[in-house]
């Protein structure tokens, strides 16, 4: 019984990383109608630069996380402003194809700078310490990444629901077109939009850098788990996202418990029964937006 | 002069809508654009606002050349459009809506209060979202977004669309009274009675290509019904 209750816990903690990764991918494509074929790799990236803010400043990676984000939402907005706001206007396939040539180059280029070895981020004791209740102890880490996971979420409900930014992005997610009537330039919100999901990005690469160890190629994973968290929630719902993340994590954590090599499968499993028979997901655009 | 259109030629890529349209329209003056299904009305209403860009002819809007500008520096310069199907927010309530109108940061003339004095109804709702609202409301919720927007030249496709005749008359009633504040109006019916009775001049736009004008004391129905059907 106990064994079971730790799985779960474990599972909602592990579920609280994907659900952080899942937000990002969720928001270009609610707002941006970009599937965000590069979304593991700007993740690995995002663990990269903490890794060269980290050990140029000498800051501890929990706390060069305001750096990352801060350089990760400016390369976001650029990297709308100059390339993705010129392919979304050939249709939804161009950003794809963008997106995945982007996550070639960023490869390649990671390998370059970093050689193919993998990487950790050092957080000294804070990684292993963790917090015994009874017989079951939980980890320190995934209980702050949880927590980071719902204050984001917390915070990006409150901008899109009670902020002037947020009213727009709602329009624009309803109907661009008519949006662009009332005097708003679109393609600046698009701008702030992907600086936002990749600040996002930001805070859960370092994570993914500080819980796991990471080398250039490791975002394809991180991809397929932040869509899945994504589909199993709901497309273009935010807090579809957060459930699909924590479903996937406990999935994970179950399969685990079953045997070390089905962790993965039983996550993969979930979301092939989700697209199987609910391919709309947990909360669909009826009840949440964005 | 407010808006002066010349040669204007435009079109969905191979397929061309319209051809060589002029049109003159003066500040406070209200110009009905008659025209049956696929005369070219919208895509004439879509140049203007900047969704098509034509490919020759010029739109000049107060003094500044505005073909081929993007839809949101169209909409700044005071140009807003109450769009075929009302196009409201779903996601927004009807007071979202409305201030979605007061966007492009013009000079604000138009309060929410303003737009809730002219339309009451709108008021008891202002917190529901708008697409709860029935036909006739979410009119008015169309026209006081684009009244939020305190436009210099306000285009009206289609609003009768869909409407109660007693409702239309009364969304075309209040606009009356707008028009006196010295807004200008582009309305686009298919109805050419209700096109006539409420504008100073109007244009009968048929397959592209403008075959009659006017002004309503010199409107003869019979022929406009004749233009109005290509004969």
């Amino acid at each position: 019984m106990i064994a079971w209750i730790d799985t779960l816990i474990q599972g909602l903690l592990l579920g609280g990383f994907f659900a952080l990764s899942g937000l990002g991918l969720s928001l270009s494509f609610g707002i941006m109608r970009i599937v965000n074929i590069a979304h593991g790799d700007f993740l690995v990236m995002a663990a990269y630069l903490c890794l060269v803010v980290s050990s140029l400043t000498g800051m501890n990676p929990l706390l060069a996380i305001v750096v990352v984000t801060t350089l990760m939402f400016l390369f976001g907005y650029g990297l709308q402003k100059t390339i993705l706001n010129k392919s979304i206007d050939g249709g939804e396939l161009s950003p794809l194809l963008i997106t995945f040539g982007l996550s070639i180059i960023l490869h390649n280029v990671l390998q370059e700078f970093f050689s193919a070895d993998a990487k950790s981020l050092d957080v000294g004791a804070f990684e292993v310490a963790s917090l015994n209740i009874g017989q079951i102890n939980i980890g320190w880490l995934p209980i702050t990444i949880f927590f980071v996971s719902l204050v984001v979420y917390t915070i990006l409900h409150q901008i899109v629901e009670s902020t002037r930014f947020g009213m727009i992005v709602r329009a624009i997610v309803d109907d661009a077109e008519t949006t662009s009537l009332m005097g708003i330039n679109t393609k600046k919100i698009n701008c702030l939009g992907m600086g936002l999901s990749m600040a996002i990005v930001g805070i859960a690469g370092t994570f993914f850098g500080i819980k796991s160890p990471f080398f250039p190629l490791a975002g394809g994973l991180q991809l397929l788990f932040a869509f899945e968290a994504v589909i199993i929630g709901g497309m273009g719902s935010i807090w579809g996202t957060l459930l699909g993340g924590i479903s996937l994590g406990i999935a994970q954590s179950i399969g685990y418990r079953i045997g070390s090599g089905w962790g993965e499968f039983a996550g993969h499993l979930v979301f092939f029964l989700f697209l199987l028979l609910k391919p709309s997901g947990l909360l669909s655009k009826e009840t949440s937006h964005v | 002069m407010l808006l002066e259109i010349k040669d204007l030629n435009a079109g969905y890529g191979e397929i061309k809508a319209l051809f060589d349209v002029d049109l003159t329209l003066n500040q406070g003056s209200t110009l009905a654009l008659i025209g049956s299904n696929g005369a070219g009305k919208t895509t004439l209403l879509r140049c203007i606002t900047g969704l098509i860009k034509p490919n020759n002819g010029y739109i000049n809007f107060n003094g500044d050349n505005i073909e081929g500008c993007k839809p949101h520096d169209i909409a700044t310069k005071g140009i807003a459009m109450v769009p075929e199907g009302r196009r409201l927010f779903p996601s927004l309530t009807v007071e979202e809506n409305l201030l979605m109108g007061m966007c492009n940061n013009r000079e604000q003339e138009w309060t929410l209060e303003k737009v809730y004095n002219l339309f009451p109804a709108l008021k008891v709702f202002r917190k529901k979202m708008a697409t709860v609202l029935s036909g006739g409301q979410q009119q008015m919720v169309a026209v006081g977004r684009a009244l939020m927007a305190n436009p210099r030249l306000l285009l009206c496709d289609e609003l009768s669309l869909g409407l109660a005749p007693v409702v239309v008359k009364d969304i075309y009633r209040t606009l009356k009274t707008v028009t006196k504040t010295g807004l200008s109006l582009i309305i686009v019916e298919q109805d050419i009675n209700q096109a006539i009775v409420a504008s100073d001049t109007f244009l009968c736009i048929c397959e592209g290509k403008v075959v009659m004008s006017g002004t309503r004391e010199t409107a003869d129905r019979s022929l406009i019904a004749n233009a109005y059907f290509g004969n």
